[in-house]
């Protein structure tokens, strides 16, 4: 007769269908071989392929990490798909209609505005498919205001000199396992180069979706912002539903020069497995911001729904004087997903400031952890640093945990953290009902007043959607 | 209004109500009185419909309809009000927001219309008057932080904001200095008409010289031993609850 807390979901993952569509994918497994394969394919410049293969070497000799509070099976690295482009095999289209109908059908499928006619919102778009960007929008009219927005591959072509320069020096390729691994085979990605003194004339934003049920996908996304200049760039993800799982090993590289500000947000809804931890994406991703200039701001926001596993921990080195961190993360777990997710904030520079706010929400059996390092270095004078981390548990069977590591090397710094733990309970419930509303609504509404430090960070489109999301995933939670 | 018979229920197993009969009717003050534990809250939580309890036997209508077959929101949706002993606090959901949405889900369920921010916030500014509260208070977090008086002010402005047919007040004198209960009592006095009830929970009966019942019960191990006129009250408050307990048991007996 009454409602229980039960934590059995009904809502099915909308994103789940697969194209059928022709590829271009290489056997199955890794070797030199296939990086030579990959970095051919592309026509790519000789240092980028010693780049890819000097990571390579060095993966070799590392070991994947186990310090995070996940369980999974170790993906086999020779059962990955390392390279796979929908055809026809051109690494650029000349227009939209050289585009795969099929393809075209899929993002339409998904909302994403391909089509820069159709698209309402103003944000321009890179399109990334397994391994290959399939289109950018509105780069025409970026170009006029000196910024460059395109895939990954087009930039090694046409602007090497930038690539050199920036690649790995963020996210040196030995950083840590699946760094070093994506930087051997790192496929397609964005690139964004905003120019001294220019502020971005709109959003910018990439769009993922994993296709093929073997290949992994390794994209490679650098952002820098020269001098002065700003820019907000937007991250969505999807994947089709297989009963296997998928890897999604990424790097993401920030630069920001002096007073220059990038915001970074993501709503990242990999397919999460079954509601018996059965498929879903392992998503391992490395990223990272350096506010290399004095007065630089770096902020990543991230609503993180989706994928059976994420490890990820969006990072600011603080090197310039004044520069300023900030992480806002939501990460929702339900039915048998984990994840460990946090950020690091390395203050260097003096009167450096950091701001994290992290709310963690498990639901069915699953595991959600906070992992955060602030570290103030010796002549960090003047630094500050607040961090926040709350966790909301819904039912009886998950788990919320928190780590937060403090290193201070500077007596100067002020460091504050707060935690807290609470539960969506039967009594929370319950208050909402006898006010007449009903409990998905109620659970909607204390989920968004939970999340609402976050969201606000949000671009107001992203905001929308992620509220709707984390709704749609929590549905059927209570039954 | 609200007719109970024979209700039994328990929570994990344990019997709680072991046979209550009560007949509430419109324009009626009804308190329930009682040591801890002898199931008075527990009343109150199986009629708006708590999902810990498990009614094991009887009946209970509301305006004739088996209010064992609705859920917590739609009873409340109907005109069942608690107010709770212990408001929960909710943070990141503003007062204001949270009282929006109550009205609107049950003028909604009437057929009347819904009112959008601006017209809510006219609407809830002439309430906030009657509990006395600043309103500062609508745009805080739901109950975050509020004194116990606080969040028992916060209650009765959502029973004014519902205006509920059947208002069940758990123990709102509990947390509340001598000026406040004054205040919130009045405020319960002036919402109450002849087309509505109040059921008032309370094991001390200072509340009940500012609502005044006319149908005291005494309850307790999960019975009603005894049920009279306000006067009861009084004798309660000077002689206690044993020799209501005695004279039951002297009953049983015979």
């Amino acid at each position: 007769m009454s409602t229980t807390l039960n934590v059995v979901t009904s809502q099915e993952y909308k994103y789940g269908f697969v194209t059928d569509i022709e590829a271009d994918s290489v056997a199955p497994g890794l070797s030199e071989d296939v990086i030579r394969f990959i970095s051919a394919k592309k026509g790519e410049p000789e240092w980028l392929l010693e780049f890819r293969l000097k990571a390579y070497r060095h993966w070799l000799t590392m070991t994947e990490p186990d310090w995070a509070k996940v369980n999974y099976e170790k993906p086999d690295f020779q059962r990955i798909v390392y390279y796979s482009a929908p055809k026809p095999k051109v690494a650029k289209y000349a227009s939209m209609d050289e585009v795969d109908p099929e393809l075209l059908r899929t993002f339409e499928k998904l909302g994403v505005p391909i089509n820069e006619q159709a698209s309402l919102a103003g944000v321009a778009v890179d399109v990334v498919f397994d391994s290959v960007s399939v289109t950018t929008t509105y780069k025409e009219k970026l170009a006029t205001v000196g910024v460059i927005f395109c895939s990954f591959s087009e930039a090694v072509r046409e602007h090497p000199e930038l690539i050199r320069k920036y690649l790995g020096s963020v996210v040196p390729a030995a950083d840590n396992f699946y760094a070093a691994l994506n930087s051997a085979v790192f496929t397609d990605g964005s690139f964004v180069f905003i120019p001294k003194g220019v502020t971005c004339p709109m959003d910018l934003s990439t769009y993922f979706r994993i296709n093929n049920k073997e290949s992994g996908q390794f994209e490679r996304t650098l952002i820098v912002a020269e001098e002065g200049a700003s820019v907000s760039y937007l991250e969505g993800c999807t994947a089709p539903q297989f009963d296997t799982n998928q890897l999604h090993a990424a790097v993401v590289e920030l630069v920001a020069l002096d007073q220059a500000s990038i915001k970074y947000s993501t709503v990242q809804n990999w397919y999460a497995g079954d509601k018996n931890g059965l498929g879903g994406i392992f998503n391992f991703v490395t990223k990272r911001g350096l506010c290399k200039g004095k007065g630089s701001h770096i902020s990543w926001t991230q609503v993180e729904t989706g994928s059976a596993i994420t490890w990820k921990y969006p990072s600011c080195i603080l090197l310039g004087d004044d520069s300023i961190g900030e992480f806002y993360s939501v990460a929702l777990t339900n039915h048998k997903q984990q994840a460990d997710t946090g950020t690091k904030m390395v203050h260097i520079g003096k009167n450096t400031k950091s701001t994290i706010i992290s709310k963690g929400i498990s639901a069915g059996d699953s595991s959600n952890s906070y992992r955060g390092l602030v570290k103030i270095q010796p002549r960090a004078e003047g630094a500050r640093n607040f961090s926040q981390c709350d966790s909301m548990l819904i039912g009886h069977t998950c788990s919320a945990s928190t780590f937060p590591y403090l290193e201070v090397q500077n007596r100067s710094a002020k460091v504050e953290h707060e935690a807290t733990t609470s539960k969506i309970g039967e009594e929370q419930l319950f208050y909402f009902q006898q006010r007449g509303i009903p409990a998905e609504e109620a659970i909607s509404m204390i989920i968004n007043g939970f999340c609402k430090d976050v969201f606000r960070e949000l671009p107001m489109e992203f905001a929308v959607e992620a509220t709707k999301l984390l709704s749609l995933k929590l549905e059927g939670s209570v039954g | 209004m609200l007719s109970i018979k024979n209700l039994t229920a328990s929570i994990n197993g344990t019997p709680v109500l072991k046979g209550i009969d009560l007949e509430i009717r419109a324009g009626e003050i009804h308190a329930i009185m009682g040591p801890n534990g002898s199931g008075k809250s527990t009343l109150g939580k199986v009629l708006a419909g708590h999902p810990s309890y498990e009614v094991t036997g009887g009946e209970v209508l509301f305006e004739g309809k088996n209010l064992f077959e609705m859920e917590a929101d739609a009873r409340a949706r109907a005109g069942i009000f608690m107010g709770f002993q212990h408001p929960i606090e909710v943070p990141g959901v503003s007062n204001a927001s949270f009282l929006r949405l109550a009205y609107n889900k049950k003028a909604e369920a009437e057929g009347r219309d819904e009112l959008d921010p601006l017209e809510f916030d006219d609407f809830i500014h002439g309430k906030i008057k009657v509990v006395a509260m600043r309103s500062e208070f609508l745009d805080r977090s739901l109950n975050e932080g509020f004194s116990g008086g606080e969040k028992k002010r916060n209650e009765i402005l959502q029973m004014a904001v519902l205006e509920p047919k059947l208002a069940i007040l758990d123990e709102l004198d509990s947390g509340l200095d001598i000026d406040a209960l004054r205040v919130l009592g009045d405020a319960v006095n002036t919402l109450q008409r002849a087309d509505r009830a109040l059921l008032i929970i309370t094991h001390f009966p200072r509340i009940l010289e500012i609502i005044q019942p006319q149908f005291v019960h005494v309850l307790s191990g999960g019975r009603i031993l005894k049920s009279s006129g306000k006067e009861l009250a009084l004798e309660l408050e000077e002689r206690g609850y044993d020799w209501v307990l005695a004279e039951a048991a002297a009953g049983g007996a015979r």
